[in-house]
């Protein structure tokens, strides 16, 4: 009938046929009287309008008669398809029905022409504002109808973008206060986002408000729930006991959305409850139940619960989380598991004996993902608790037939070297490795190699001489890396300079104890997060890292590179910091970066893994000076912190600049 | 505010696109299913991002649905949306599939032009909208009252304890304006249960969800009153050890309902929209009225041949005369497992090895309540240690128990006022499912 042509050209037009020739006559066809028909036609006018700007004025005409049929659900269909149309040509067309719109009897033609003159406005943002309309729009927020209201503050909040959003002040806050109820959770979710700016006059107003909000706080509808506590956070943040008090409160709902039917929505409940926790660490300590993972949920719940669980260990529960967690070391995704262990070596430093256990045991699995992650673990735990490291030397044996992966295989190697006095079969695992050396495909793992061997040699010289001796004559003879080469040149020169001096070099820090237990971590403000709340960013993948793993890896690998340099020539070198502006090179990955870097001869020493904050990259080059570099991605730029010798300022601005150069490239590529 | 929003079938097809704010790239639909299938896993993130367009996606029916936004925009409210979206388009075209999505895209790009504007939500209302859209829902099969092929999957019970057919809350609810006049309501009561049960046995943590939900095919909706359980309590210290009472720890309820009876007669009264609605959430915590519907008793050892031997007795001990459904027992077993030998105490039961997921899974189609299942596995396991063993269990048991709530929570009666003319139907129906219910050993 009827309705079927454009129903079929529909149908053609999502399969990809091109039916743009038949405007025209779907231009006729929206003439009917047919409601069903029309929206089909509208549908079809509007995502072919851009390629036909002449024939669709043609169009305006029925449509600006339909915005006078007394229908008022045509008028409101011709109204917003008018306004979709997003052709800066009809805007002389459209502007008279949009205000007849704004009068309409009917909200649902209001509601359209208010955000009509969005937009409008936003078809062409740099023509002058009409002062008309914004006092219509303002006006309008007293409108009976509640979606009307809302979509005048969404609009004000768009034509007035450059003088930051409507006006907030304190007859329109309690109006729309008042509203509140009148409007559906959508509704109330934007004004209370609105009303993030407002700073009542006197203390006496915010706690009206407050106690106006209270049953918002405590809503079962997420959305409503998290955009008060957001309201709450920022009119109160100058009074952190309220702050608190709206977080105890809020701890309910958001336990409640953890427990959502949803997948997605637990997914965000937790990740905010990751923020609550960093400010009010003993919140949900009673609740460390709900976060226990079911067994079909997907891995992205399950890794941030894990996070969650370690920060509510306590005296009393620690025995049933690390039963819990026990039981996920196994999991049959390796993500899971890992992030099972390595929670399980969080928890450690408090609790260490009883990890340790759980952790010595999960290697007799003998399997590779396993091993390597408890490897990394135990490296991980006697960085901060270096009484752990009687049982790890322990536990370490035999590892290394299982080890696959460069990560494990690293830690193990660190171990070595830093613990090899205590692990007797310590240089029997070097030897092979040292033997194996022409296959080694690992830039990462060569480097650490010689630094263990270093290391070991100074405290077993007789096991250890003669094989290192093949070490680093394979390095400086044979091996193709330049990285690797230098290093080993270094510290063949380094032993030239004798024992001691060697000594000193390298038997560095082995723990940073400063880092400190999980319990009792002085909570942080809640300004620190508070901007983020209830924004894509807790999401975000890497967003919240458990704080104390932040610096540990990065000091860990300065440990074993790059420091050696630097102490190694610590006696004229010249420590320069500069903060480089540049685009996120966060988003780039490793190996771009590393191979990048090499085509202007710098080297890569070492990276931290991405997912740690701030990201740490360890370059090194040597034409014809020497400069090593420590760049540290922060919010913004970098900070690239040089050691040079001889000190060269020319040399070092060059540096700077290439250095700069690559980056924007890189970031430049990925855009 | 949302820029678009997507619907794309699990390969990726396009379904529906919406772009509400204009100026988005076309391949932005491309962008994201490439970010989408190449994380390792089934299993991506809910955000991602693209320079600074952001995704949040959620899964369901087998389907992407995706909405682009930007960083500062509420997780909450757009999952929340893209759900809703969801349900909207389950009432409005009876199911979800990447069928129905298909045939009804007319209707679903009506629904997204009444839901939102300019990217700013509008209404979810399925009372608002029902006076808007006018396209008819296409379904792939006509629907049919008599269809009784999956009666018993989703037991029910009424006054006149009739069985509803199951099909028959999954037809789109305008429908009913062309079934003369024939009006129905369901109301659901579900259950979700999270239990772990410790290695020696003891409970370690049990918690329900639950959920009344209403389902209403009325075209004219009358004031609807539910009574619960008189003896029905909500907070921690009331009543206990008071035998029959029915307790929850936390409970919210709809927006639309209207309380005044609820504190004298547990009575919940409501105009229900069309569609599906849920009146009341609640919650239960580590106190559970009646025992755990299922109890394992495993013995794990190995053979002088170096074979796993893993002797399962499963217990259920729900009242005699009811009975779980679609059981099934996932037991990991250690990596490396070879082949699988099992007995099977009863013929309609069967198990497999799922090398992939490292795992055996042991499936009872029905097991009646005060009955006792077992099963003897011997699995070849060429690497068995003494240290594999670690590798084996917890338990992962899933399950659905119709006609059966975990709180004892019940629907007293059920009325209309004024009295519908014409026929009407009523239907009460409960079940429980199993969210999580892990058994270690």
């Amino acid at each position: 009938g009827v309705q079927a042509v454009p129903k079929e050209t529909e149908d053609k037009s999502r399969s990809g046929v091109d039916v743009s020739g038949l405007f025209s006559e779907m231009v006729k066809a929206c003439a009917t009287v047919d409601v069903v028909q029309k929206k089909l036609v509208y549908v079809f006018l509007c995502s072919y309008a851009t390629l036909n700007p002449e024939l669709s004025l043609l169009v305006i005409n029925t449509l600006r008669k339909d915005c006078q049929d007394p229908n008022p659900m045509v008028r409101s269909l011709a109204l917003r398809n008018m306004t979709n149309l997003r052709l800066p040509s009809l805007v002389e067309y459209v502007e008279q029905p949009l205000t007849a719109g704004l009068r309409d009897r009917a909200a649902c033609v209001r509601r359209v022409a208010v955000l009509g003159w969005a937009k409008l406005h936003n078809l062409q943002p740099s023509s002058e504002i009409d002062a008309a309309v914004v006092n219509e729009l303002y006006s309008l927020l007293r409108d009976p109808d509640p979606v009307v209201m809302v979509n005048c503050l969404r609009a004000l909040e768009e034509i007035l973008k450059e003088e930051g959003g409507i006006a907030i002040n304190k007859p329109i806050t309690h109006h729309l206060l008042n509203r509140l109820k009148e409007c559906d959770i959508w509704g109330q979710s934007e004004v209370l986002r609105v009303l993030q700016r407002y700073r009542p006059q006197s203390e006496d107003e915010l706690f009206d408000i407050l106690s106006l909000l209270d049953s918002f706080l405590v809503s079962p509808h997420p959305p409503v729930m998290a955009a008060t506590l957001s309201l709450f956070l920022s009119v109160s943040s100058n009074l952190p006991a309220i702050s608190l008090a709206a977080l105890e409160r809020v701890s309910g709902p958001l336990l409640a959305a953890c427990g959502s039917g949803s997948r997605e929505m637990r997914f965000a409940a937790v990740c905010h409850i990751q923020l609550l926790l960093r400010s009010v660490p003993g919140l949900l300590g009673p609740h460390y139940k709900r976060f226990f993972c079911g067994y079909a949920e997907p891995a992205y719940i399950k890794e941030r619960k894990m996070q969650v669980l370690v920060e509510l260990v306590n005296d009393e529960n620690v025995a049933m989380i690390l039963d819990e967690l026990k039981g996920y070391c196994t999991d049959v995704n390796t993500d899971t598991a890992q992030a099972a262990i390595s929670a399980i070596g969080r928890i450690g430093r408090s609790y260490s004996d009883r990890c340790l256990q759980i952790l010595t045991g999960l290697l007799g699995l003998k399997q590779d993902h396993i091993t390597s992650a408890v490897v990394q673990t135990m490296r991980d735990l006697v960085w901060v608790c270096p009484q752990c490291s009687d049982t790890v030397c322990l536990a370490l044996d035999g590892c290394e037939e299982t080890l696959q992966d460069i990560q494990g295989r690293q830690a193990l190697l660190w171990l070595l070297g830093v613990y090899g006095e205590r692990i007797s079969t310590a240089p029997y695992t070097l030897e092979v490795l040292i033997d194996g050396v022409r296959s080694e495909a690992s830039l990462g793992i060569k480097m650490e190699l010689l630094t263990a061997t270093m290391r070991l040699f100074l405290c077993r010289p007789a096991e250890t001489q003669d094989m290192l001796g093949r070490l680093l004559h394979y390095c400086i003879e044979e091996e193709t890396d330049m990285c690797v080469r230098d290093q080993a040149l270094l510290y063949y020169r380094l032993l030239h300079c004798g024992i001691e001096k060697t000594r000193e070099v390298l038997q560095g820090r082995r723990s940073d104890p400063s880092l400190g237990v999980l319990i009792g971590r002085p909570a942080k403000p809640v300004s620190q997060w508070a901007r983020c709340f209830n924004t894509l960013e807790p999401l975000s993948q890497g967003a919240v890292e458990a704080e104390s793993d932040r610096s540990d890896s990065a000091m860990r690998c300065s440990d074993s590179s790059t420091n050696v340099l630097a102490s190694s020539i610590a006696v004229d070198c010249a420590w320069i910091e500069e903060c480089v502006r540049c685009p996120a090179v966060l988003q780039c990955s490793p190996q771009s970066l590393q191979a990048a870097m090499q085509l202007v001869n710098i080297q890569t020493l070492a990276f931290t893994p991405q997912h740690m904050l701030p990201w740490r990259v360890y370059l090194y080059t040597h034409t014809q000076l020497r400069v090593s570099e420590d760049g540290q991605e922060e919010e913004e730029g970098i900070k690239v912190i040089l050691n040079q010798q001889p000190k060269d300022d020319d040399a070092l601005r060059q540096f700077l600049t290439i250095l700069i150069t690559v980056l924007n490239t890189l970031s430049s590529e990925k855009d | 505010m949302i820029s678009q929003v997507f619907i794309l079938s699990s390969k990726g097809d396009h379904l529906i696109y919406k772009d509400f704010r204009g100026g988005a790239g076309n391949d932005i639909v491309s962008i994201f299913y490439e970010k989408v299938t190449a994380l390792t896993g089934d299993q991506p993130p809910v955000v991602m991002n693209y320079k600074d367009i952001y995704f949040v996606h959620i899964r369901q029916g087998g389907l992407y649905w995706v909405a682009t936004t930007t960083a500062g925009s509420s997780p909450f409210t757009i999952t929340e949306f893209l759900n809703r979206l969801a349900a909207l388009v389950k009432d409005y075209c009876g199911s979800l599939s990447e069928k129905s999505v298909q045939m009804n895209f007319a209707l679903i790009y009506e629904l997204l032009d009444e839901i939102v504007d300019y990217g700013y939500i509008q209404t979810t209302s399925s009372d608002v909208l029902k006076n808007f859209i006018q396209t008819e829902a296409v379904t792939s099969r006509p629907f049919s009252l008599f269809d009784l092929s999956n009666v018993g999957l989703f037991g029910a019970e009424t006054q006149q304890s009739k069985v509803a057919p199951s099909s028959a809350a999954t037809r789109p609810i305008q429908s009913s304006r062309e079934q003369g006049g024939k009006s129905e309501i369901f109301v659901d009561v579900i259950e979700r249960m999270t239990v772990v049960i410790g290695s020696n046995g003891l409970l370690m943590k049990a918690d329900v969800e639950g959920e009344i939900r209403v389902k209403c095919y009325m075209p004219s909706c009358s004031e609807m009153r539910i009574g619960l359980n008189e003896e029905f309590s909500i907070g921690k210290s009331q009543l206990r050890g008071y035998g029959a009472a029915v307790r929850v720890d936390e409970c919210s309820f709809h927006q639309a309902v209207r309380l005044d009876e609820f504190d004298s007669h547990r009575i919940l009264r409501l105009c229900p929209s069309q569609g599906e609605q849920t009146v009341m959430q609640y919650q239960l915590s580590d106190d559970l009225p009646s025992a755990l519907p299922f109890r394992l008793f495993p013995t794990i050892e190995r053979d002088n041949g170096g074979r796993l031997l893993m002797y399962m007795k499963l217990r259920c001990d729900l009242p005699p005369k009811s009975a779980a459904i679609n059981v099934c027992a996932t037991i990991p077993v250690p990596k490396g497992s070879v082949s699988l030998s099992q007995e099977l105490s009863s013929p309609d039961q069967s198990a497999e090895l799922k090398p992939q997921s490292r795992a055996v899974v042991w499936q009872i189609a029905r097991f009646a309540g005060g009955t006792q299942l077992s099963a003897l596995f011997k699995l070849e396991v060429p690497s068995l240690s003494s240290a594999s063993m670690l590798e084996v269990g917890p338990v992962g048991l899933s399950f659905e128990l119709p006609k059966i709530t975990a709180t004892g929570l019940q629907i007293r009666f059920l009325r209309l006022s004024p009295i519908q003319p014409g026929p009407s139907q009523r239907w009460v129906r409960y079940v429980t499912h199993s969210d999580s219910y892990t058994i270690r050993i």
